[in-house]
């Protein structure tokens, strides 16, 4: 049992008056695959850091099995991390550095060459375990890095964009490893990316942070379906969200219908209309907003149109079709949302109706 | 256009001049050290020792004093580095990893300290060591040097100490270990290239130093190496000087440092926190 929570959290850097991370309220069951996600300066490595004991709690709590971490070290949390830039010790050997917690916990060395063995099996690094981290691939360090982790069966990983510094192949190939290991050990696991697509393919739930601020946490599909903002519906997926503000609930000839809530929710404000690029319809003539193909990108089985409405106030689109019968460039045809999946918000609110 | 085989031919030869022209002293140094004083004083110059003799050698060491100023200045320049090294190491620390008021006004002291010409504090600090009895002292000298220094030092260690990522020490402290545990355990041994690096430049300094340790060894028994070379050349001004114990002599002074570089040149290689971080 091994679940993380934390309480109002709050960060504040030292000549700062806006928080890194405020008043973060998240609960992490136990055995969960949670990823921390946001661009780049939404507090999601702060956080991260909270948790390990790295970086001082300002206001709130953190607990981890339901007891009180806030102001404990970190070496006594009993939590591995994996850093961004792995942070192996150079001067070490391989088995050494996954070895290392162990020793220092007074391990007994028959124990732990037994332990580092079996986690190097695990992650294919028997043959590497003599090597210094200096000998090794970007590849090969990032799995000692998750090794030093694993060897020591903490209550907690966390990872720190374990990732971005490997190539795209091999970054696609480790992401799945990694999800299906720690599926496999059921270790409570916090990880933090600021790639949506990793997000996605390796969260059991999703947590969206933006300036600090959490928006939004839930299963990939949900945050898919219903973002609950505007942000996070923009920031979720790729190609991203098309999102435009509308005078009136139509999208050019065809119809919005808003329900009596979501008209209630709207008030005065003005709506805002979000489509992802799959959920268009295109035809030569018929319902919906008339736009013009500016470009069409090819990816094989799919192709994604980057289109503008044709108007006095032109918006740019993307929609995804078919890669093998789609308009050309320069074509000019009518869209239409496919309504069971539209998204609405209040522009001023910023939240979904 | 000259081929690329042409134009580095030209510039090996270029290298191979300077260095010829920079090694050149210390040959004849070398050279002269073993000739007796007739071919050094003759008008054709002897550049090779041919038929020369270790006898100025033996007359030097006959003297008995080198070998007292070569303890004296060992054990003030062993206390002085090694002094300056764990003072230097933990501000190079503190500076690199602590965040607190007043760290950059202290960097920037550090190095305007060393503006400070040194003749202009002799006075002050033969003054000081003298009310605290340090004058004629080897620990009172050096005390002097060590201040000399550190801030070079600190300034110097300070640019390794950056260079050991800092996620290091955040892993260790992710491992079991105390901030000051993963301090000496993980960043002191990663330091060690520049350590000896900065502890040979410490050490030059402190064994070739000459004005301070003149205002302070005032006694000709404390004398260290470069005051008793200055004596040996002074004694002999009611003669013609003799070139070739003067020269023997040099060498004499310079053979310590040359061990001693020796010793700890093949720790000095960097690239030891190589691996560390990314791929």
């Amino acid at each position: 049992m091994s679940s993380v929570t934390f309480k109002q959290a709050t960060r504040i850097f030292p000549g700062n008056k806006k928080p890194a991370v405020n008043s973060l309220d998240l609960h992490i069951e136990d055995g969960e695959f949670l990823v921390l996600v946001g661009p780049s300066g939404c507090g999601k490595s702060t956080s991260l850091r909270m948790l390990a004991g790295l970086e001082e709690v300002d206001h709130g709590q953190i607990l981890i099995d339901g007891e009180d971490v806030t102001n404990v070290a970190p070496k006594d949390r009993d939590i591995a991390m994996v850093f961004q830039n792995y942070a192996l010790y150079p001067h070490m050997s391989v088995a050494e550095n996954m070895g290392f917690a162990l020793k220092i916990a007074g391990v007994a060395k028959e124990e732990r060459e037994a332990r580092v063995l079996e986690a190097a099996k695990l992650l294919d690094l028997e043959e590497l375990l003599d090597r210094k981290p200096k000998a090794l691939s970007g590849g090969q360090r990032q799995r000692v890095a998750m090794g030093r982790a694993i060897v020591r069966s903490p209550k907690v990983f966390l990872m720190d964009e374990p990732l971005s510094n490997l190539d795209a192949k091999l970054r696609a190939q480790t992401r799945t490893q990694i999800a299906a290991l720690q599926r496999r050990l059921g270790t409570t696991t916090v990880y933090v990316t600021h790639d949506q697509i990793e997000a996605l393919t390796m969260g059991d739930r999703i947590a969206v942070l933006k300036e600090g601020i959490l928006q939004q946490v839930g299963t990939p599909s949900e945050l898919y379906e219903t973002p609950q903002n505007i942000f996070v519906a923009g920031f979720i997926g790729s190609p991203a969200m098309n999102i435009f503000e509308v005078d009136a609930p139509k999208f050019g000839s065809q119809r919005i219908p808003l329900s009596a809530s979501q008209k209630e929710n709207l008030g005065k404000a003005k709506l805002v209309i979000g489509f992802r690029p799959e959920d268009v319809t295109l035809s030569e003539s018929g319902e919906g907003e008339e736009i013009q193909i500016d470009y069409v990108e090819e990816l094989g089985a799919d192709a994604y149109i980057y289109a503008s409405t044709v108007g006095d106030n032109p918006r740019e689109l993307t929609i995804r079709v078919d890669g093998r019968k789609h308009p050309k460039a320069g074509d000019r045809v009518k869209a239409s949302i496919n309504l069971e999946h539209i998204h609405l918000f209040n522009a001023e609110t910023e939240q979904r109706l | 256009m000259l081929g690329f085989k042409a134009k580095r031919a030209i510039f090996s030869m270029i290298a191979i001049l300077v260095a010829a022209i920079w090694a050149f002293p210390v040959y004849w140094m070398i050279n002269s050290s073993l000739l007796p004083n007739v071919k050094l004083e003759s008008r054709i110059p002897t550049f090779w020792p041919d038929g020369g003799n270790l006898n100025n050698y033996q007359n030097v060491l006959q003297k008995g004093d080198f070998f007292q100023a070569l303890g004296i200045s060992a054990a003030v320049t062993l206390l002085a580095v090694a002094g300056c090294l764990i003072i230097a190491f933990m501000a190079a620390l503190a500076i690199s990893r602590f965040r607190f008021k007043g760290r950059t006004s202290f960097v920037l002291t550090v190095l305007i300290v060393q503006m400070l010409p040194a003749e202009g504090m002799f006075i002050a600090q033969s003054q000081m060591m003298s009310n605290l009895g340090l004058k004629n002292n080897i620990l009172g000298l050096s005390l002097l040097y060590m201040a000399a220094v550190v801030p070079f030092t600190v300034w110097m260690l300070r640019g390794f100490v950056a260079g050991v990522p800092i996620e290091l020490e955040e892993a260790a402290m992710v491992d079991g270990l105390s901030r000051a545990q993963a301090f000496f355990r993980i960043t002191f041994p990663l330091l060690a290239p520049g350590l000896v690096a900065s502890g040979v430049f410490a050490f030059l300094q402190c064994w070739n130093e000459f004005t301070v340790g003149l205002v302070m060894m005032t006694d000709n028994a404390n004398h260290t190496l470069p005051l008793w070379l200055r004596a040996f050349v002074q004694s002999s001004a009611t003669r013609a000087i003799d070139w070739g114990q003067v020269m023997a002599a040099s060498t004499l002074v310079a053979i310590p440092v040359v061990i001693f570089f020796i010793i700890v040149q093949g720790r000095m290689t960097s690239g030891l926190v190589s691996g560390a971080v990314k791929g």
